[in-house]
């Protein structure tokens, strides 16, 4: 009898460990199947909640906080009122503050966002903000790859940025082609940590390279 | 037993797994609707999004007491205790709006602000190097501005109806003494200093803060930059002038020193640009200057800026009382200028900000009376020409000091109060042709107190109160100036302002010593603007009144210089004025417009009463363009100013009646300047270029109209002279490049 009640209190224990854990990743695993859509749907500030309640629900997960900052970032790209994206790039950045103290330091994928957050920024009054952001996005990707020379997402955003820079300042769709590939090889080779660690930017390397054809 | 055991325990997880819907709506504390809410079950995943009604909905499995919380960037988090008992709830949030500096009303009536912060302005610091007419001056710049008067014969900025001594600068806080370069008789001089030392300007054509006193009119704030992004080295070569210089930065990026030389030659110039003016000696300028700053923690900032300068320069002119004879001036100026500033956060919300500068200027100046061979004429017997033939030596030394103690109180409140400084000795020696020397020191010590309060009632509300009390210790007399300001912030983001002030300020050294006991004259300001600055376009109109009270009258001296007799002049001055940015539009064209209109009559210094004053104009607009071609890598500016004539008046002292009288008057015909501006940047599009270089060309009043100031008028009435721009056309041509520093992106567009 007392075997049987131990037996059916370890057995509700562990299976509420382990749910606990698979909800972790189930939830997470939906979310971040969601990231490729923001650019079409505008949602990335919902999906960006979603991430944050995982985050402020686990605590101990930086993940939840980057998948945030990235949504949250996603969607200050495609916003096309000026006055919004300053807030936006804040909140990512906050976001991005709280992965960094879980994880206890800075790596290749947070340095991304970073770069992201300053091209934001910087985009709202380029002629006047350069000075200030422009230096951070270089050294925020610079970072990013030597942190992790086989990941493909540093290299994808300095190939969008080349991508919407005129050619007389060094940009353009040919001196982004290059990287492209180089983003794309990488990209093909890349084995993320585990099945959620961030694998993004396949969609966003070929819809650049199908700009080609 | 068992049974019933694991029936209970089966039983229990079913109803643990049982969902309960929450749904609601949330909305601000205005019951306006807000979309794009977090909405969380704290401790679960469970949550929601509200949507663009407001509206939100999730299911939960979660059982018993929770916290609902809801957070938004910009409001304040809500958290409400809920019990989940299996029925569907439903809960209503109703988010308080957080006062944040991005979100709240600007005090803004009467200012003008170029900085490159997140808060919107109307200009960015690039605009005033990059404006056509401007050729770098920062005074000039301000003038395609609403609110100043296009002043070609003297310097300085003339603010809705005051003269420009009405108008005072400071840098970094503290007053500077001298901002032009010395007085020549009919031209204006520029600013001493380069726009490119100031990251942020602040200028106010009225109702500024309690901080700043001693200007009837309008304050210009200058900001210095802070530490580099990189060490440099700069080169520069134009026509008229060269210059090199380096700025350095140590390795933990937190001390920079840096010094600059420049020389100034305008021999070639005046060879290829036909002067007016008969120079026997053609301005040479020798200015260096240097700095440093220290980050001396994660908030505290030191920095040191220095300069000096000597200028030398002499010309002839048409002598105005005789058709045979010419004017002679000459001029040899040396300025030095020091300004030492600390900034540091002292904890519990106290920041503190600590000033001082020190300046001193020699000018020595010889006038001399000649004939059309160029010979000294000394004629005793004739009093008119006699006084032409003198020698002024002026030697001043200034000192300000500035303290500003601000505690920030919750949200963007604030207090802030804090003392001022300020010493003047101003020696002079006038010696006459007959060899009688005039000695003369006026020494001036300024000590104020202020205290301000920023109160914020909501992000649409805010209201600047302060009070200011000054003591001179020239006239021993105190005064105590109160200012407001309230701003109010329209759903739409438009928003209106109201400001009021009392402003002081001391006669001018110039028109000492009195005879008589003088007060402070006295300006008041009522001022009402309305602004909405969104997406790439800005505008902004305002109406102000301004009423003087105890102008100065002057009076002649003995040996014909003008001297403040009493307090006895007034005045007034209203108007309105209206300025519209867009950089939208028209694609890739940046433009600006400003008007203003403005009606005003005074009476001070020798007026016989109450007239329009000879330096406004009642109608100034101004058109600013810039654009720039990507493909040609070239920013093209252009500005053009229109003003409508300025009255001119001959007054002299009528010896029969025993006053001032005038004896012509007229108004100028209108002012017209169309200004172009090209600045090629060919280092753009080579990555990671180690040098960067700027080639300029500029070339003012395009179109050669016969722009005329004023008029001079001889002693005997007989005779005016038109005052017109030195040369009608100014060309400027430069190359400036920087070593180590990628300036290429400053210029780029909007496309990144």
């Amino acid at each position: 009898m007392k075997k049987v009640f131990l037996l059916a209190a370890i057995i509700c224990f562990a299976s509420s460990i382990f749910a606990q854990s698979d909800k972790y990743k189930d939830a997470m695993k939906t979310n971040i199947a969601l990231l490729d859509s923001i650019r079409g749907n505008g949602n990335g500030i919902e999906l960006a909640n979603k991430f944050e309640r995982i985050g402020d629900a686990e605590k101990t997960q930086w993940l939840p906080y980057y998948y945030a900052a990235y949504s949250t970032i996603t969607q200050a790209y495609a916003e096309k009122d000026n006055s919004k994206k300053d807030a936006m790039a804040d909140k990512a950045q906050q976001l991005l503050d709280k992965a960094e103290t879980i994880n206890g330091k800075e790596n290749s994928e947070t340095g991304v966002i970073k770069s992201m957050i300053a091209t934001t920024h910087m985009t709202i009054d380029p002629q006047s903000r350069y000075m200030t952001y422009g230096p951070a996005i270089t050294a925020a990707l610079d970072k990013s790859k030597s942190l992790d020379p086989t990941n493909p997402r540093p290299v994808l955003i300095e190939a969008e940025n080349t991508f919407f820079t005129p050619e007389a300042y060094g940009g353009g769709k040919d001196a982004a082609k290059k990287l492209l590939d180089q983003a794309k090889t990488l990209n093909d080779n890349f084995k993320p940590e585990t099945d959620l660690s961030p694998n993004w930017g396949k969609t966003a390397i070929n819809y650049f390279l199908s700009q080609y054809k | 037993m068992q049974r019933v055991i694991f029936l209970s325990l089966l039983i229990l997880s079913i109803t643990a797994k049982s969902q309960v819907k929450i749904s609601g709506k949330v909305t601000d504390n205005h019951n306006k609707i807000l979309g794009g809410i977090s909405i969380s079950l704290q401790n679960s995943y469970d949550g929601a999004t509200s949507d663009s009604l407001g509206n939100f909905s999730f299911t939960t499995t979660e059982k018993g007491a929770h916290i609902l919380s809801a957070s938004s960037t910009g409001y304040k988090s809500f958290d409400e205790n809920i019990n989940i008992d299996g029925n569907p709830l439903i809960v209503n949030i109703s988010l308080k709006e957080e006062i944040t500096a991005l979100k709240a009303v600007i005090i803004s009536a009467g200012t003008f602000e170029a900085s490159d912060q997140k808060r919107a302005s109307a200009l960015s610091p690039i605009d005033i190097v990059t404006t056509a007419s401007a050729n770098a001056d920062i005074t000039a710049a301000l003038k395609t501005l609403p609110g100043t008067q296009q002043v070609g014969e003297s310097e300085g900025l003339f603010v809705r109806g005051g003269t420009a001594a009405e108008t005072k600068i400071y840098i970094d806080g503290t007053l500077v003494n001298k901002f032009f370069y010395s007085s020549e008789p009919n031209l204006a001089t520029r600013g001493r200093f380069n726009p490119f030392l100031f990251k942020g300007t602040i200028f106010s054509s009225g109702g500024y803060s309690a901080l700043y006193g001693q200007a009837l009119s309008s304050v210009l704030l200058l900001e210095s930059i802070d530490l580099p992004e990189k060490a440099s080295a700069s080169f520069g070569f134009s026509y008229l002038a060269a210059n090199a210089g380096i700025q350095t930065l140590s390795k933990n990026k937190k001390s920079s020193w840096g010094f600059t030389y420049a020389y100034t030659n305008l021999a070639l110039v005046y060879n290829l640009i036909k002067q007016k003016l008969d120079y026997f000696q053609v301005p040479i300028l020798n200015e260096g200057d240097a700095n440093f700053r220290i980050k001396t923690s994660a908030t505290g900032m030191l920095k040191y800026f220095g300069s000096f300068s000597t200028t030398n320069v002499a010309f002839r002119n048409q002598d105005v009382d005789s058709l045979n004879m010419k004017d002679a001036f000459a001029l040899k100026n040396r300025y030095m200028y020091h300004n030492l500033s600390w900034k540091e956060k002292i904890g519990r919300g106290w920041k503190l900000n600590i000033g001082t500068s020190f300046s001193t200027n020699h000018d020595e100046i010889n006038s001399e009376l000649q004939d059309r061979n160029n010979v000294k004429q000394v004629l005793t017997n004739d009093s008119i020409f006699a006084i032409k033939n003198f020698n002024l030596e002026n030697k001043g030394q200034y000192a300000n000091a500035k303290v500003v103690f601000e505690k920030n109180l919750f949200s963007l409140n604030a207090v802030r109060f804090g003392g001022e400084y300020n010493y003047s000795n101003e020696k002079s020696f006038f010696a006459l042709y007959n060899g009688y020397v005039y000695p003369q020191v006026i020494k001036e010590n300024i000590i104020a107190a202020f205290a301000e309060t920023d109160i914020y009632v909501t992000n649409d509300i805010a209201a600047k109160v302060g009070l200011r009390a000054e003591h001179s210790q020239l006239i021993n007399k105190t005064n105590l100036a109160p200012r407001a300001s309230v701003a109010y912030k329209f759903p739409d983001n438009s928003q209106f302002s109201l400001a009021y002030g009392i402003f002081y300020q001391d006669p001018e050294s110039k028109y000492l010593p009195s005879i008589n006991q003088l007060h402070f004259a006295e300006a008041t300001h009522y001022i009402a603007q309305y602004q909405k600055i969104s997406n790439q376009r800005t505008f902004r109109t305002e109406i102000f009144y301004k009423k003087y009270k105890d102008l100065f009258k002057t009076g002649i001296t003995s040996y014909g210089a003008f001297s403040a007799i009493n307090n006895k002049g007034f005045g007034d001055a209203k108007g309105i004025e209206f300025f519209w940015r867009d950089k939208k539009t028209i694609k890739n064209i940046d433009y600006w417009i400003s008007y203003s209109y403005l009606d005003t009559k005074r009476d001070f210094l020798n007026y016989p009463f109450a007239i329009e004053p000879s330096f406004v104009s009642k109608h100034t607009a101004s058109l600013v363009v810039k654009k720039f071609v990507t493909k040609l890598k070239t920013q093209f500016n252009a500005s053009y100013t229109f003003a409508t004539g300025r009255p001119y008046y001959n007054i002299s002292y009528d010896y029969a009646n025993k006053n001032y009288k005038i004896f012509d008057e007229g108004r100028t015909k209108d002012y017209n300047n169309l200004s172009l501006s090209v600045n090629y940047l060919p280092s753009i599009g080579k990555a990671k270029a180690k040098s960067f270089t700027v080639f300029v060309f500029s070339l003012t009043n395009v179109l050669g109209a016969n722009n005329i100031y004023t008029y001079n008028y001889s002693a005997n009435n007989q005779n005016k002279v038109a005052v017109t721009p030195p040369s009608k056309r100014f060309l400027y041509l430069g190359c400036f490049i920087s070593l180590g520093i990628d300036r290429s992106q400053d210029e780029i567009d909007n496309h990144l």
